[in-house]
This record gives C-alpha cells, structure tokens and sequence, in this order.
C-alpha cells in the first residue's frame, strides 16, 4: 500500500516557539495521481500544514512521509525534490534575474548540469506553455504569466507531488481558465490549498477540510460542496450565485 | 518604471558584446588604470585613448550619441574642473580678460580628460554586458559570492520594492497627504520603515521558496562563464595597447 502512496501524514501536531497550536493531529493520505483539494477557512492550518509537506517545519508530533519516505533532517534534500511548493505570491518564488535561470534553480541545485538541465527548462516551460519568455525577467510577465512560470519551477524538479498555495488567488478570469487547464493536463500527483471552492470542484475530484488544525472532512468534492451545513460549520461558503446539487440530485448546475 | 530594461545596456550581438563579462570587466578596469598613470602632459596619448575606445564603441556597434547622453553622469565632475583654472592659485595667465591659475588649468585638464575616458570606458562595458552577466564576471574574479548573491537580489527585486514605495505614495496621497517640509519628515520616515518592514518580510518568504527548491547555501552554477585564451587576449588588447601608447611615447619625450 505504502508504494502506491504519493503522500501520507500521520497524526501531525505542531505548535508554534510562541506557544500557539496550530495543528492538532492530522491524518491524510493521497495516492499516486490523484488530484486533492485541501479547503480551510483562513487560520485554520493550512500553510502551517503545507510547511510541514517538505520539512520547513519540524513536526512537534507525528510524521510526514512522501512516496514512502519519512521527513528527517537526513532525507531533506530528497524530500524536498520530491515535494514541489508553489507559493502563493509567484514574485516570491521567482528570484532570479531570468525565467530560465530560476527554472534551472531547483534541477542545478540537485547537480543536474549542461543538457540534461536545459532540457528539463525547456520541457518544464513547455508544459506550462511559458517557452517563449525564457530569456525575459520575471517582472516582465502579467501576474497571470507569474504564477505560470512558478509552476514550472517546480515540474522542472520532476516532483512526486505538487503542492500548490492559492493557485487561483489574484488571477483574472481568464486566467485562472488557462491555469487549470494547465493542471489539468499535468499528469503528476498534485494537493492544492484554497478556499476557492469552484475551482476545488472543477480540478479536484476529492476535497479535505482542515479546520481548528484537524481535518474535518474527506470525500468526493461534490458531495463535500453539496453538504451546507458542513460547509457553514467550517466558515467555507460557495459564492454567491453558485450551488452543488446533492450528487444524487443529478448533474450540477451553475445557476 | 523602467522594470528591468536597464537603460545602460544595449542588447546585441557583436564580438564585444560575446567576450566572457570577466574578460571585459578586468580590461575595463586595466584601461582605466593606465590611463589615470599616464602623466596630464602627454597629450597624444589621450587622443590615442579616445581612438581605441572609438575603436571598440565601433566594433561593438554602440552609437556615439547613444555613450554621449550617457556621459551626463560626469557633469559634476566637468563643473568642478572648470572651477579649477578660476580658484587656483600660483601663476596665473590672461585668456580673453580672465585671470586663470595655469596649475588650475592642468589639473582641470587632468581631471575631464581621465574622467571622460574612464566614464567612456564604463558605459561600453554596461552596453555591452547585461548586468547579471557583470555580477557573475565579478564572481569569477573571485569577488566574494555572498555579496555577488545580494546584488543579484537587488537587481531583481529594486522594481519591485520601487513599486510599493509609489503605492504607499499614492496611499498618502489618496488620503489628502503630501509631504511639503521638513515638519513632514516624521510620516515619511515611518512609510521607510513600513518599506523596510515589508522588504524583511519578503526577504523571509524568498527564502524559504529558496530552501524549498534544495537551495545549500551557494547558488548553483548555471552558466559557463570560462573564458578561452584568444578571449582573454582579445579583451586586454585594450589596455594593452594603451600602455602600449603611453610607453611608447614617454620614451620618445625626454
């Protein structure tokens, strides 16, 4: 069971050096190429959850295991090539004076050089369709263009898991539609934080609630969406104008 | 904002513009030195100067006019040597009804003619070279990679904390508040502290999107900056020359 799992946390409790308790026991498990939405209102543990996915922070309690290894100060730097974080604010992970070069960070970190690393800039870019701006600064690009290459960043460490923060947040309509499709079409294993509930539904077949620093929900999304009152519960709301039918209820409708 | 199009370099692809940043840096600086050693007397000397930077402005297909709105940047350095001739003291001579100090007049000459060149010899080297290309030239020159790391950061993230300096600007001012005088000078300096603030914090965040991605401490080399040895020869043909020039013509005046 072990091999077939990208993703596996158990009993996770972290506080942080001031005393606050941010996470009380967590338990998840996310298999191989499944695509996990992982909902909370602001607060409840999120971030400090995802912080934990590649050893940012040290778990007071319990373990993180990624593909089968656990998190420990000795397997970091695996860890962290298995475990690809998008950061919310692209001009955050963005840091270097190129697209290319800060695609080429994370491979050239792990000792990846000549060929071999400018085909994995180029392959990366090309699945987020943001080739033809290699050569050009990040603060160059639209925000929408920001978060793309972010993403590549990332698939170019050809990570287990992709861990996204708020993919969808500041983007215009349009593109957060070129987004998904972007994830969509990425054939990698992939959790991604947001309260953005229909975007939770249109990429992610399964929904978790984190709320109060434990997960309070996991099921298919739509049934998830579906229950109200446990949506109310947990401060997640759909927006206004927008309602998931009880799966039984035949298909959903955007009303 | 002029994000990221650094207004001193001149995107190309002629030979100057392909020589290794470490090659052109090192001759940049070699040049410079032969000519604040070249004694203010030797004028042919100066003039050769000015035609081999002729020569690579030329080879590099850098306009003149392009260096010469640059050169605005020794204005001050122009008017304090005009001051000289007026200012100094010792002998003086008559030049249409001014009295002018003749060690002023050298010493003006000496500071606009090795200013100029200097100044010249600059800006070919920031059109020819991207500024990244610079800081990692300065890192192959041994130019400790800690500090090579801060400028890298301060070249990608100026604009960007420009940016939020003209908001917080803007939110000053949206709320009826524009700094007129020095009684001001409180409310601006908490905005620099905000600023400052806000920059830590991001400095914060960067860095852990660094670790995130394996970073150990040391950037990874991505570039292969090693220069061949015709490079090396090309680039300090420059100086070489120069002193060249200068030797030659020392001898030739007793």
């Amino acid at each position: 069971m072990t091999e077939t799992l990208s993703l596996e946390v158990s009993r996770l409790a972290y506080a942080y050096p001031d005393g606050t308790q941010a996470l009380f026991g967590v338990d998840l498990a996310i298999g191989r190429g499944e695509r996990v939405a992982l909902l909370g209102p602001n607060g409840a543990g999120k971030t400090t959850l995802v912080m934990h996915l590649n050893g940012i922070l040290t778990p007071g309690h319990g373990s993180v295991t990624v593909a089968g290894l656990p998190v420990r100060p000795d397997t970091l730097k695996e860890i962290r090539r298995r475990v690809g974080l998008v950061f919310q604010d692209p001009d955050d992970q963005l840091f270097m004076p190129t697209v290319r070069d800060d695609v080429a960070f994370g491979p050239a970190n792990m000792g990846v050089r000549g060929e071999e690393l400018e085909h994995r800039v180029k392959s990366a870019l090309e699945r987020v369709g943001m080739l033809h701006v290699a050569d050009r600064p990040p603060h160059h690009l639209s925000f929408g263009q920001r978060r793309r290459v972010a993403v590549a960043t990332v698939l170019a460490m050809e990570p287990e898991i992709l861990v996204l923060d708020e993919p969808s947040s500041n983007l215009d309509p349009a593109s957060r539609r070129e987004l998904a499709e972007i994830l969509r079409s990425l054939d990698v294993t992939m959790l991604m934080v947001t309260h953005d509930l229909p975007y939770a539904l249109e990429l992610c077949e399964r929904s978790l609630i984190l709320s109060g620093g434990v997960i309070v929900a996991d099921g298919p999304t739509r049934e998830i969406l579906a229950d109200a009152d446990l949506l109310a519960a947990h401060r997640l709301e759909l927006p206004y104008g927008f309602a998931v039918p009880d799966p039984d209820g035949g298909p959903s409708r955007r009303t | 904002m002029g994000a990221g199009h650094h207004a001193l370099h001149r995107p190309g692809d002629s030979p100057v513009h392909r020589l290794p940043p470490q090659c052109k840096l090192l001759a940049t600086v070699a040049f410079t030195l032969v000519v604040v050693a070249t004694p203010r007397e030797l004028f042919p000397a100066f003039a050769g100067y000015a035609l081999l930077l002729a020569g690579v402005a030329a080879a590099a297909r850098v306009p003149a006019a392009f260096v010469l709105r640059r050169m605005v940047i020794e204005t001050p350095f122009v008017v304090f040597a005009f001051a000289l001739p007026l200012i100094g003291t010792g002998e003086r001579v008559d030049v249409a009804g001014l009295s002018l100090s003749v060690e002023g007049l050298w010493a003006g000459w000496n500071i606009i003619a090795k200013a100029t060149l200097g100044v010249v010899a600059s800006i070919l080297l920031a059109a020819t070279t991207e500024p990244r290309m610079l800081l990692l030239g300065a890192q192959r020159l041994r130019l400790p990679p800690l500090l090579v790391q801060i400028a890298m950061f301060m070249l990608r993230y100026m604009d960007l904390i420009m940016d939020e300096m003209r908001r917080m600007r803007v939110a000053r001012e949206a709320r009826g508040f524009a700094a007129r005088d020095v009684r001001h000078i409180p409310v601006l300096a908490r905005s620099v502290g905000a600023l400052f603030i806000r920059s830590y914090e991001r400095g914060e965040r960067v860095h852990l999107a660094m670790l995130s991605r394996g970073y150990a401490g040391t950037m990874p080399a991505m570039h292969d900056l090693s220069a061949a040895r015709r490079q090396w020869g090309m680039a300090l043909l420059l100086p070489g020359l120069a002193l060249l020039l200068m030797v030659i013509l020392r001898v030739g005046t007793p």
